[in-house]
């Protein structure tokens, strides 16, 4: 067993693809039931964003360690347009493509960890992280 | 001078395997080894190959990586099984220390001078770390068995219990923190699909006080209860736990709350169209 | 293209979702269910999610929908069978389907779906 895994986010197919990957990774590492779901939850909403707002991209899984507590690390990338205001963007409700923008404040809330990091014109990178 | 890297070790044991899994049965033996002779070769010969990989796979990762999973699970089965038996930690480390030995001799003639010592080391930093890993698994084990037994006595302790059809009540008792209120609420959740139950009463009569992470913990159960079909109603709110709500600008929005069990109960009834009237006879 | 089966039940179209769907198939099923009631004038659909373990924004926002299409073509809608562990993520995820009822099973889903075309009718005649 590696310790990551990278998949491409290209189309729909590939949304489930990523989702269904974080769940076998997530049941692996020995996730409680409500957390495995919290988890592939996020990792759904954020690789949607990847492919509808940014164009496409990728999702790596990492399986990190932090002392003796496991969890998993999900990246999300995409060299899109990027999100020129953040913060209104973690506000929920607020989106630029119809329909509601759920994807990132939402997840930030699935998660224990949340890191953001985009530019207008300059893609974008989330990472989420979730402990045992 | 190159030092002795983790793939040249792989590649000693991978090479002199028999030799090295014949002198280390023979070094188990002689510690007291536990287990029947054929039993004993078989796990020591698939932990020296589970060692072979990981060391070529996961050159310089620590025991705890991915690389090193086969080896960790081999060693938790050895452990509980011996645990099983009644075997003290300190005998399954054995197991693994017993190799140092046999290691050490065989690179000796395999690895030249200055570099012997960089070897030495490795191979004592890995197996040092591979034994304490299965006095960590019995330690851990001992834990995991008292952590479950604390759950089983939470969801005794608080139990749900079916006044009517339809209807659960989950009287809550003691102070709450947010792990056991988590536990509690999830578990009334699981009660109310498998009884299908569309109204639980949550009665808090029996708990002192409330912090703003429980109070947000019973909030998001109702809601979630909601989403699935069912109703809550909160009962037994005491005055300084209303206090504490308000003070804390908790929204109870549209949770319907009852002063006791009793009033709680009524209003259940009434949700399933229920009437408790005289029997007439007296 | 699969799509995901609409039973008729009496006035009702029952749905049960039993894959993990991607974007597309959501939405066809959006579309057949829009048509389907028209074309049988169904008084009420069941969707059954039960065998889903997970509900994102964006099945959410499908069912959101189906709840509001079937309301303006005079039909009631009903999700059954969430799993806890969905619920709870729902709530943290911060989406409460307003508008979309809810029930714990098939059973008294169409219950509630019964009661609601009742007082929906409102010309007093009882069951």
């Amino acid at each position: 067993m590696s310790s990551t895994e990278t998949l491409p986010i290209r189309s729909a197919d590939d949304v489930v693809l990523v989702r269904q990957a974080v769940r076998t990774w997530a049941v692996r590492l020995g996730f409680r039931l409500v957390d495995q779901t919290k988890l592939v939850t996020a990792a759904s909403e954020l690789a949607r964003n990847t492919w509808q707002h940014g164009g496409g991209g990728q999702a790596r899984i990492e399986w990190v360690t932090n002392g003796a507590r496991q969890g998993l690390r999900l990246t999300f990338t995409d060299e899109g347009p990027g999100i020129p205001d953040v913060e209104r963007a973690l506000q929920d409700g607020y989106s630029t493509g119809g329909g509601l923008g759920y994807g990132l404040g939402g997840s930030r809330r699935l998660a224990n960890e949340f890191e953001i990091a985009s530019r207008a014109g300059e893609g974008t990178r989330v990472t989420i992280t979730r402990w045992r | 001078m190159s030092p002795f890297t983790p793939r040249e070790l792989s590649t000693i044991l991978q090479t002199h395997q028999t030799d090295i899994l014949a002198d280390w049965l023979v070094r188990q033996s002689e510690a007291g080894a536990p287990q029947q002779s054929g039993e004993l070769r078989q796990v020591s010969a698939q932990f020296l190959r589970l060692v072979t990989d990981a060391l070529k796979d996961g050159a310089g990762d620590s025991v705890h990586a991915p690389a090193w999973t086969d080896v960790r699970e081999l060693l938790e089965d050895l452990s509980r099984s011996r645990a099983r038996e009644g075997h003290t930690p300190a005998q399954t480390a054995t197991f693994v220390f017993s190799l140092k030995r046999p290691l050490f001799d065989r690179l000796q003639r395999e690895v030249n001078g200055d570099r012997l010592s960089g070897a030495v080391w490795l191979t004592t930093q890995v197996l040092d770390a591979l034994g304490l890993y299965t006095v960590e698994v019995h330690q851990k084990g001992r834990e995991e068995v008292i952590a479950r037994q604390q759950t089983e006595l939470l969801e005794l302790s608080t139990p749900v219990v079916q006044l009517w059809d339809g209807v659960l009540a989950l009287p809550l008792i003691g102070t709450l923190d947010s792990n056991r209120t988590q536990v509690v609420m999830e578990n009334l959740l699981n009660r109310i699909v498998e009884t299908g139950s569309r109204t639980a009463i949550i009665d808090i009569t029996g708990v002192p006080t409330v912090d703003t992470l429980v109070a947000q913990h019973l909030l998001k159960t109702v809601a979630a209860a909601r989403l699935m079909g069912a109703d809550c109603i909160i009962s037994g709110i005491r005055p300084q736990i209303a206090q504490t709500i308000v003070h804390l600008g908790v929204e109870l929005g549209t949770v319907i709350t009852k002063a006791t069990l009793a009033d709680a109960f009524k209003v259940a009834l009434g949700r399933h169209h229920l009437v408790v009237a005289p029997s007439g006879a007296a | 293209m699969d799509r995901i089966p609409i039973l008729k039940v009496g006035e009702y179209l029952l749905v049960t979702v039993q894959v993990d769907m991607h974007d597309q198939l959501a939405l066809t099923l959006q579309d057949d269910l829009t048509r389907e009631i028209v074309r049988t004038h169904a008084r009420g659909v069941l969707i059954d999610i039960s065998s889903l373990d997970l509900v994102d924004s964006f099945i959410g926002r499908m069912l959101a929908n189906i709840a509001a299409m079937s309301r303006v073509l005079d039909a009631e809608t009903v999700v059954v069978g969430m799993r806890p562990a969905v619920a709870i993520t729902l709530v943290e995820l911060g989406m409460s389907l307003d508008g979309v009822r809810t029930a714990l099973n098939v059973d008294s889903g169409m219950q509630l779906l019964r009661h609601a075309r009742d007082a929906a009718s409102g010309d007093g005649v009882q069951h």
